[in-house]
């Protein structure tokens, strides 16, 4: 059986449903195929899996169906009063195992591969948290956050949905083609599930535990996926960007980063003394805020009644500004605030803690400032 | 089967003298008439069927097209919690014991179930849980929003205080359940007629008789993790908490444990319902009597060794799934066999197509699409691309819709004049059928096609590539569920006693004792049991 | 319901089967949570979950070392959130021959005027490894105390089983770090209580 019957098998089923799902090209009616060993092999037994159910499919409902037709009482049948056959029975019986056990031969070769994560070449910590992925490269000093870049006006309707809708995302992760990587998926609060359907890699985030998960991509390309395991409000909107590239331009592109984020640290350090005005500081801090925050306690600082505390008048941004500093660096244990200390830069940190004690009526006239942030962290207050 | 000799002049006899009752609310508050507890079981779950249905729609709605345009996403995951939980509970459950207690008493020649005023209790008891559970909505944070799993630590530590009300309604409900169950095995054992052996009880009550063992079993381990939840989440155990030595993905091996023979469960009786039909419209015994029996003793039992299919990809080691994945391919073989007697024994019948058997029909083929999905699903290294999709969606929904509610329905059918009295309107109930059977394929099968596309289940916004067929899923869905308003005019014109007087026997082909009392069924039957042969 | 001398048997015999169902019932409840330590013993028996025990190993000093074979254990840690540690291993990864015993430090700094009392807790992937991983020392056997601004270098020492399945040649190990400030307050002000 080939890949055009297939389609054509599947196209026909869906015409019956809806002569529009036809007219577009693109519209995808099977399972991904693709673009890894395991991803293909994954793809075969699927169809070798649909192919059989098809095959017992047409065998049993042909019956039924022959029957229906042929067999009712406006032809003037009379009907038979057999109601046993022990020969039947036990054929019926022992030829599906054999057809099951044809199945999970496959099935369990194929399992065992991709259940082998020994021999990688490069190990990636995936983390999830309540709504975004974080990577960390094992072998190297990179790491960082990856949030969904689509803007909340294309999700309301406000502006028109572009290509990558809700898959598209500001940092996505890089991995080299042709080499094993192992990915060590783990989470910060609830269970996420990190998928990417052109690997066949679909692993839970499980907090405080980690789990494996491994892939060789061959082609370079940019791979899309989403979290699949429901994990709140936000579950829709954290989708799985993953970029491979040749080993070559990988290396080129994480020595940049290292590189990149040593002298964003050195960077950082020099500023510290640098005073930010209050105009400054509140627009960095409403970018910060909407990337970020808003989420949860929302563009309006209302947050979500009995979810997500409001930030507008109430609460830590109209209380004592160190313990503001302290619940956005650190987090709040056992909620869904995260801390923020290693996503964020001291200044993002300084902006976002000015804005939310400035925005929506809250005019504190608090301004926090790089330097109160590493004071902080650094615990000499 | 078995052949029945009646004792109509006991049926009579019952007719005439005790046919006397409180009238008005009194009579349904504190009755323990089988007939009446079955009756307010079926209405209760029609009604929990429209609220269930009605927070289907707003999730259709949502979805008809990319974008957020009617809810919050947080609302959307109460949506799809409550619509969860609303139908396994509220309206797929009660339906079965309501059919439970309707029937099995007549069937098998007993006056009324064994235990009648815990009848009236495990009957009472559920629209109480099921008002705390809805009454959380008006909580601040709403209903609760983690599904109808409640996978923690979602449903614990980052769960809104709707958790406790969902926990106490849980526990409510599942005492309702363990005692409507202890009720049918009571029942069953002791209360036959004489002559009814084993052997000889239809299949309907065999499958009551399995399903009531599985819910003794299963009902108290989720009481069980309800509790923990409660207690993770307010008095400081971790059972499901990392930080205090817990592991969240004991939950799902203790949810799933429950869940597994739950959704046997809700299947387990509806093959008895298509095993009453098929025959009866066939004209012909049902085929492999027996080995249907074996057959859901053994799905009952393998349901308890296949709990983690749920779970291939939390990270277990490759021999647990293994061991998982041959247990559930292996259960495949006793549902074939009910699927291929089936079949024979339509085969060289003289088969008529009243509207009971046209459900029955649909349900053997639709519910065999469900489990040739099944199959797909249980291959583990394939499962990872389904898992969490709409493929599953398309999966249970094709077992639990056009399987288990399609043969409530058509018992519903198939009963109705018994019940009623009345024949119901056959032009309504075809209408019905032809677009319920329509509209749930509309609905369902092209979820199948998104799911393998990527996209994941319980989200309130999708990509673009999935906005066709999301759109036309939507149609079917808003179809399905405005169909199911004629399902209730063809219920409540029988209710009202409009239509043809029913005979005793309305079906030519039926067999069974229900069919030798009068329609409707006198208020008390069986008060002398009848004498089987 | 007229009672007919027949029926009197059989009440009888409702409560019996009745006495044996709820009685199901009452142990399937507790079979519920009976799952919970099954679930433990089962996860310390295959491995299943990748924790590591947390009591410590016997060192066993006297043996077989396995030369022919080096084993990359790589360390990672991750802070809950809401604690204001600083928590790293002194390296990313050591390669260690089966049997030969090795101690790695974590450096721990509280750097914040709160005093915080944390337990790190061990996830071994894959989960197998954790079969073959003895802890002869570890900070993640007790809970760790550290004043404001205090630092503390945490050893853990450990060796690998030869006994290893030949199919590991790598594995990690990571540690969470949790805060367990306010349980232990609970804790103390009860017993001071008392």
């Amino acid at each position: 059986m080939n890949v055009r019957l297939t389609r054509l098998l599947l196209a026909l089923s869906a015409l019956s449903v809806s002569a529009t799902a036809s007219a577009e090209q693109s519209l995808q009616l099977n399972l991904t195929r693709g673009v890894t060993n395991i991803s293909n092999k994954v793809y075969d037994l699927h169809m070798l899996v649909f192919y059989i159910c098809l095959a017992i499919g047409v065998i049993v409902f042909g019956a039924m169906f022959w029957s229906i037709l042929r067999h009712r009482k406006s032809r003037g049948v009379k009907p038979a009063t057999f109601h046993d056959n022990v020969k039947v029975e036990i054929a019926w019986t022992i030829i599906p195992f054999l057809i099951l056990f044809a199945m999970a031969v496959p099935a369990t070769i194929t399992l065992i591969k991709m259940d082998d994560t020994s021999d990688s070449d490069i190990s990636v910590l995936v983390t999830g948290s309540q709504w975004r992925w974080h990577y960390s490269y094992l072998e190297y000093d990179v790491e960082y956050q990856s949030i969904m870049a689509t803007p909340r006006e294309q999700i309301y309707g406000r502006l028109p949905q572009t290509e990558n809708y809700l898959l598209e995302v500001d940092r996505p992760l890089v991995i080299p083609t042709g080499k094993k990587v192992r990915f060590l998926i783990t989470s910060d609060d609830v269970i996420h599930s990190w998928w990417v359907p052109e690997f066949a890699v679909k692993k839970d985030a499980n907090p405080g535990y980690i789990n494996e998960a491994w892939t060789r991509v061959d082609e370079p390309g940019i791979y899309r996926g989403q979290c699949a395991e429901l994990c709140g409000r936000d579950h829709a909107f954290m989708p799985v960007v993953v970029i491979a590239k040749e080993p070559a331009d990988f290396e080129a592109w994480i020595r940049g980063e290292e590189e990149r984020l040593r002298t964003a640290r050195e960077e950082e350090q020099r500023l510290l003394s640098m005073q930010m005005s209050m105009d400054e500081l509140m627009e960095l801090g409403q970018q910060t805020y909407m990337a970020q925050c808003a989420a949860c306690h929302q563009p309006n600082g209302q947050g979500i009644p009995g979810v997500f505390p409001g930030l507008a008048g109430v609460g830590v941004s109209v209380g004592d500004q160190q313990a503001h500093i302290d619940v956005v660096v650190n987090g709040a244990r056992g909620t869904a605030m995260q801390a923020y200390r290693n996503t964020l830069s001291m200044r993002e940190l300084a902006a976002v803690i000015t804005y939310e004690r400035n925005a929506w009526g809250n005019n504190t006239g608090d301004m926090v400032q790089a330097a109160d942030i590493h004071h902080f962290i650094q615990g000499n207050q | 089967m078995s052949t029945i000799v009646t004792d109509t002049h006991s049926a009579h006899d019952a007719h005439d003298h005790h046919d006397h009752h409180p009238k008005g609310i009194k009579r349904w508050l504190f009755t323990t008439n089988h007939k009446d507890i079955g009756t307010m079981y079926l209405w209760f779950s029609l009604i929990m069927f429209f609220v269930g249905g009605s927070m289907a729609l707003m999730i259709r709605a949502e979805l008809f097209q990319p974008g957020m345009q009617i809810v919050d996403p947080h609302f959307f995951n109460q949506m799809t919690t409550m619509h969860g939980v609303i139908m396994v509970f509220g309206a797929v459950m009660p339906a079965f014991v309501g059919l439970a207690n309707w029937m099995i008493p007549m069937m098998i020649g007993a006056p009324d179930m064994a235990l009648p005023r815990m009848n009236n209790w495990s009957f009472w008891i559920l629209p109480f849980a099921f008002l705390i559970m809805l009454s959380s909505f008006f909580m601040p944070g709403g209903a609760p929003a983690f599904g109808w799993t409640f996978y923690a630590p979602l449903s614990t530590t980052y769960s809104t205080d709707s958790t406790a009300l969902f926990v106490f309604s849980m526990h409510i409900m599942g005492m309702s359940s363990i005692m409507g169950a202890i009720n049918v095995i009571v029942t069953i054992m002791n209360m036959r007629a004489p002559g009814m052996s084993y052997m000889k009880m239809p299949l309907f009550v065999w499958t009551w008789f399995i399903t009531a063992f599985l819910l003794i079993a299963v009902m108290p381990v989720l009481a069980g993790v309800v509790t923990m939840v409660l207690t993770d989440k307010y008095f400081g155990t971790a059972f499901f908490d990392a930080a205090g030595g817990g592991d969240p993905v004991l939950f799902q091996h203790l949810f799933w444990f429950f869940g597994h023979p739950e959704v046997y469960i809700m299947i387990l009786p509806s093959f008895g319902i298509v095993s009453a039909i098929i025959p009866a419209f066939a004209r012909k015994p049902l085929f492999g009597y027996a080995s249907m029996v074996y057959a859901t003793a053994a799905i009952a039992g393998l349901s308890f060794l296949v709990w983690a299919h749920h779970m291939f990809t939390t990270g277990m080691p490759t021999f647990a799934s293994l061991f998982f994945m041959y247990m559930t391919m292996l259960i495949a073989v006793p549902t074939g066999v009910k699927v291929f007697n089936w079949v024979s024994t339509m085969w060289r019948g003289a088969m008529t197509f009243e509207t009971p058997m046209l459900f029955s029909l649909a349900f053997v083929v639709l519910f065999t699409i469900g489990g040739f999905s099944g199959i797909m699903l249980a291959i583990t290294p394939v499962d990872y691309q389904y898992h969490d999709t709409y493929f599953v969606v398309a999966h249970f929904h094709y077992v639990l819709v056009s399987g288990a509610v399609f043969s409530i329905m058509a018992a519903a059918y198939y009963w109705l004049p018994k019940w009623s009295g009345v024949m119901y309107d056959t032009f309504l109930s075809k209408l019905h059928f032809w677009c319920s059977l329509i509209s749930v394929n509309i609905l369902f099968f092209p979820m199948h096609f998104v799911g393998l596309a990527g996209m994941p289940r319980r989200i309130p916004d999708y990509a673009l590539q999935f906005a066709d067929i999301n759109a036309i899923v939507s149609v079917g869905g808003f179809l399905f569920g405005f169909s199911q308003l004629i399902f209730l005019a063809v219920c409540i014109k029988c209710a009202l006693k409009k239509g043809e007087p029913a005979p005793a026997k309305p079906w030519e082909g039926a067999e069974g004792l229900e069919w030798t009392v009068p329609s409707p069924a006198p208020y008390h039957t069986f008060d002398v049991p009848p004498v089987i042969k | 319901m007229s009672e007919t001398p027949e029926q009197k048997p059989q009440r009888q015999d409702n409560s019996r089967v009745i006495t044996r169902l709820l009685g199901s019932v009452i142990i399937m409840f507790a079979f519920g949570f009976a799952l919970v330590p099954l679930y433990e013993k089962f996860c310390e028996i295959t491995g299943f979950n990748g924790r590591t025990s947390n009591t410590a190993a016997t060192a066993n000093y006297g043996m077989e070392v396995d030369q022919t074979r080096v084993v990359t254990v790589e360390f990672h840690t991750r802070v809950s959130r809401g604690i204001p540690w600083e928590f790293q291993p002194e390296v990313r990864s050591i390669r260690v021959h089966p049997g030969e015993v090795k101690v790695v430090n974590f450096y721990v700094e509280n750097r914040t005027g709160k005093d915080v009392v944390a337990q790190a807790l061990p996830s071994v992937s894959p989960g197998e490894a954790s079969l073959y991983l003895n802890k002869t020392e570890c900070f993640c056997f007790e809970q760790q105390p550290l004043a404001a601004g205090e630092r503390a270098v945490m050893p853990m020492q450990f060796y690998l089983d030869p006994d290893l399945p030949a199919h590991i040649h790598r594995f990690t190990l990571s540690y969470m770090m949790y805060d367990l400030t306010d349980q232990v307050r609970v804790t103390t002000t009860a017993s001071r209580s008392e």
